[in-house]
């Protein structure tokens, strides 16, 4: 038994002092979208690892390996009889432009095979045939070797029995900075939600801000919807941005419609903003959470196909990894950009990712401080 | 009128160890301005965040404005001011918008231009957070728990660490806001401080309240109004507290490694004797001071510590 409960409670008296303003039930929500987005824009760092960071990366390694004609093969003839006779039918070869020969004593030009000078070394055998030195466990060296038997068969009257012809295929759409483009707005949609969110939310409870706002009357819902609409944003302008730059820069093909693939964005960046909320859940310290943050991401870096594909890895292992979150963003987008795939063939992907960020952000609200 | 905060044998154990408070009580009417002193550690900033509804007691019930923090939280808050100890604002935003945020929480908040008016931040209000000194920082911190036009202003320390003209500044704010009606909450542990705001105050150790009332009140339970301190040579030769204490109108007597202070109610009649008695020992005075006595002395008198030794 209280005093209170014989005692009506203390009635809602009259402010001291007319209130000027009336404020509507979604005022909190947009101020606090609006300081976000201020803050962000007045943060040089931030506008750099957000927008410029995406592009010079894809500037660079796109330059890095952009399509070079395909490398000369370096292959050496040792001086005996029969080897002008090779060199002559290497050089009237069709394909000779990709073959560069020269004539050395023995010694100097196996010297130079072992040294990686010549991927290989054409030995005349003295009766019209040859010897191939060559290195089986390097890539060149292999590839030199189909090449020359080839030119040297050809040269010495071989007749194929079917004719092919090859077609050259470096159009936009398979190179190396069409796979690219797809994986970097992936990896930035990730990194900015973990970073946006994550490290945001740790940085304002670590300056008991957090805590200032839930003395408040704030919603708290609103808070977090606030922050996630904030990622919205700037998602919208890293997609524009480093599409936009591939397009220009590189004439990249975008495929699929743009509706699409701001869609996915929009589904991507929700997620690792789900993922960022639930790192930032209990931690008091930045540099606690900045440890957490990397550590999530760094498998992601490496196992999802952000710079080359994750087919590579062991057949065993890519289950998981297409289990991984940006794995599912990556190969949405790149579907999406790259071969025009539509939403619904990519719902095994926005499953994954859903599931990611829906299961994150019930346990993160579950778990998350406000103090 | 249900009091302004109220709350019945407050505790609270951290990890069931630490006891940071341990059975606190405290009635708080509207309209009044309530200090709760003490040192570093003793439990004053647990106990406002208790009653700010920040922080769940261990055991204990708390009531403001009559409703417990159960009922409904946000209705609760629309009418509560609240500074912390201390929160970094965020840096990149100007003082118009931070309290224009703080404002957007709040359903009938008052204006900004008005509480930066009120709060002497109208020349600041494009500066950013960043920028400003401290003085004006702890102001801004003061301006987002006025902007909601509260009831009741919680203030955890809001001085500390200022300079003086700037703490003459917050104290001005605070008078104006209790004599606006409005309740006042703040922790502290300057003495001059709890003086000169507040109506009541409690001292607070260890998690315990040792001592409430006014201010007057209690310099009134020491005794003596007026403080008495010397040192002489020899230290006395040996005379103890109680040579001191049998002087005509000494209350009591504190030897603090050999400077003496004695709560007085008459200095007249105390310092001639006491100035006979060094001389019939041929001892010579090295210092003597005179003063009112103060909540410092209140304090010591109750625990034998400085408030600062914490």
């Amino acid at each position: 038994m209280t005093v209170a409960q014989q005692a009506p409670p203390a009635e809602i008296e009259e402010p001291t002092s007319a209130p000027a303003l009336r404020n509507g039930r979604w005022a909190g929500y947009w101020h606090v979208l609006l300081a976000r987005m201020r803050e962000l824009q007045r943060e040089p760092e931030v506008v750099f690892w957000v927008f410029g960071f995406p592009i010079l990366l894809a500037l660079g390694l796109g330059i890095a390996f952009r399509n070079k004609p395909a490398d000369l093969t370096n292959i050496a003839i040792i001086d005996s009889a029969g080897a002008q006779d090779a060199l002559a039918g290497i050089e009237h070869s069709p394909g000779q432009a990709k073959i560069h020969a020269q004539v050395l004593d023995s010694a100097t030009a196996l010297k130079g095979l072992r040294l990686g000078k010549f991927d290989m070394v054409v030995e005349p055998d003295g009766k019209a045939g040859f010897r191939y030195h060559y290195d089986p466990a390097r890539p060149e060296s292999v590839l030199s070797h189909a090449e020359v038997d080839d030119v040297l068969q050809a040269a010495a009257g071989r007749k194929d029995p079917v004719p092919t012809t090859s077609i050259a295929n470096s159009e936009p759409g398979s190179r190396y900075i069409d796979f690219l483009i797809p994986g970097l707005l992936g990896m930035n949609l990730m990194n900015s939600g973990m970073w946006g969110i994550g490290f945001a939310l740790v940085d304002m409870r670590q300056r008991k801000l957090l805590k200032r706002f839930v003395a408040t009357p704030m919603r708290r819902g609103d808070f977090l919807m606030a922050l996630a609409s904030s990622r919205l944003v700037l998602m919208f302008i890293e997609v524009a941005l480093l599409l936009g730059f591939g397009v220009l820069f590189f004439h990249m093909r975008v495929l699929g419609s743009y509706l699409s693939i701001l869609f996915l964005g929009a589904v991507g960046a929700v997620a690792f903003g789900g993922i960022g909320l639930l790192t930032a859940s209990r931690a008091q310290k930045i540099e606690s959470v900045s440890g957490l943050i990397n550590l999530v991401m760094m498998p992601m870096w490496i196992f999802s196909g952000v710079f080359f594909s994750y087919e590579r890895f062991p057949a065993v292992v890519i289950p998981f990894i297409k289990a991984l979150p940006l794995t599912a963003l990556n190969d949405a987008l790149r579907a999406t950009i790259l071969e025009g795939a539509s939403l619904a063939s990519q719902s095994g992907q926005l499953l994954v990712l859903i599931l990611w960020g829906g299961i994150s952000f019930v346990l993160a609200v579950r778990w998350f401080r406000w103090t | 009128m249900a009091p302004a905060i109220e709350c019945r044998n407050l505790r609270k154990t951290y990890d069931g160890k630490l006891e940071a408070v341990s059975g606190l009580s405290l009635e708080i009417q509207p309209g009044e301005c309530f200090g709760l002193l003490g040192p570093n550690g003793a439990g004053k900033t647990t106990t406002i965040e208790i009653l700010e509804g920040l922080l769940a007691p261990t055991a204990g019930e708390v009531k403001i404005l009559g409703h417990t923090w159960q009922d409904n939280p946000r209705e609760l808050r629309e009418r509560l001011g609240i500074s912390l100890q201390e929160t970094r604002l965020s840096e990149k935003l100007s003082v118009r918008e931070t309290i224009e945020l703080f404002a957007s929480f709040y359903c009938q908040p008052r204006s900004a231009s008005e509480v930066m008016e009120q709060m002497q931040l109208t020349e600041k209000a494009d500066a950013w957070v960043g920028k400003l000194s401290g003085g004006q920082r702890q102001r801004l911190a003061v301006a987002t728990a006025l902007v909601g036009n509260p009831k009741i202003l919680f203030l955890d320390e809001p001085t500390t660490g200022l300079d003086p003209q700037s703490r003459r500044q917050l104290w001005e704010i605070v008078r104006h806001f209790q004599q606006s009606g409005g309740t006042v909450l703040l922790t502290t542990h300057y003495m001059d401080e709890a003086e000169r705001l507040c109506n009541r105050l409690a001292i607070v150790d260890h998690g315990v309240i040792i001592a409430e009332g006014t201010p007057a009140d209690l310099i009134d339970r020491l005794g003596g109004h007026h403080v008495v301190e010397f040192s002489v040579t020899g230290n006395g030769n040996g005379q103890g507290v109680e040579t001191w204490r049998t002087l005509p109108g000494v209350e009591s007597v504190r030897d603090e490694d050999g400077l003496f202070s004695l709560n007085v109610r008459e200095p007249h009649r105390t310092i001639p004797a006491l100035l006979e008695v060094v001389d019939q020992q041929k001892a010579a005075l090295l210092h003597l001071t005179t003063r009112q006595a103060s909540l410092e002395d209140v304090f010591v008198n109750l625990t034998g510590r400085h408030l600062r030794e914490g």
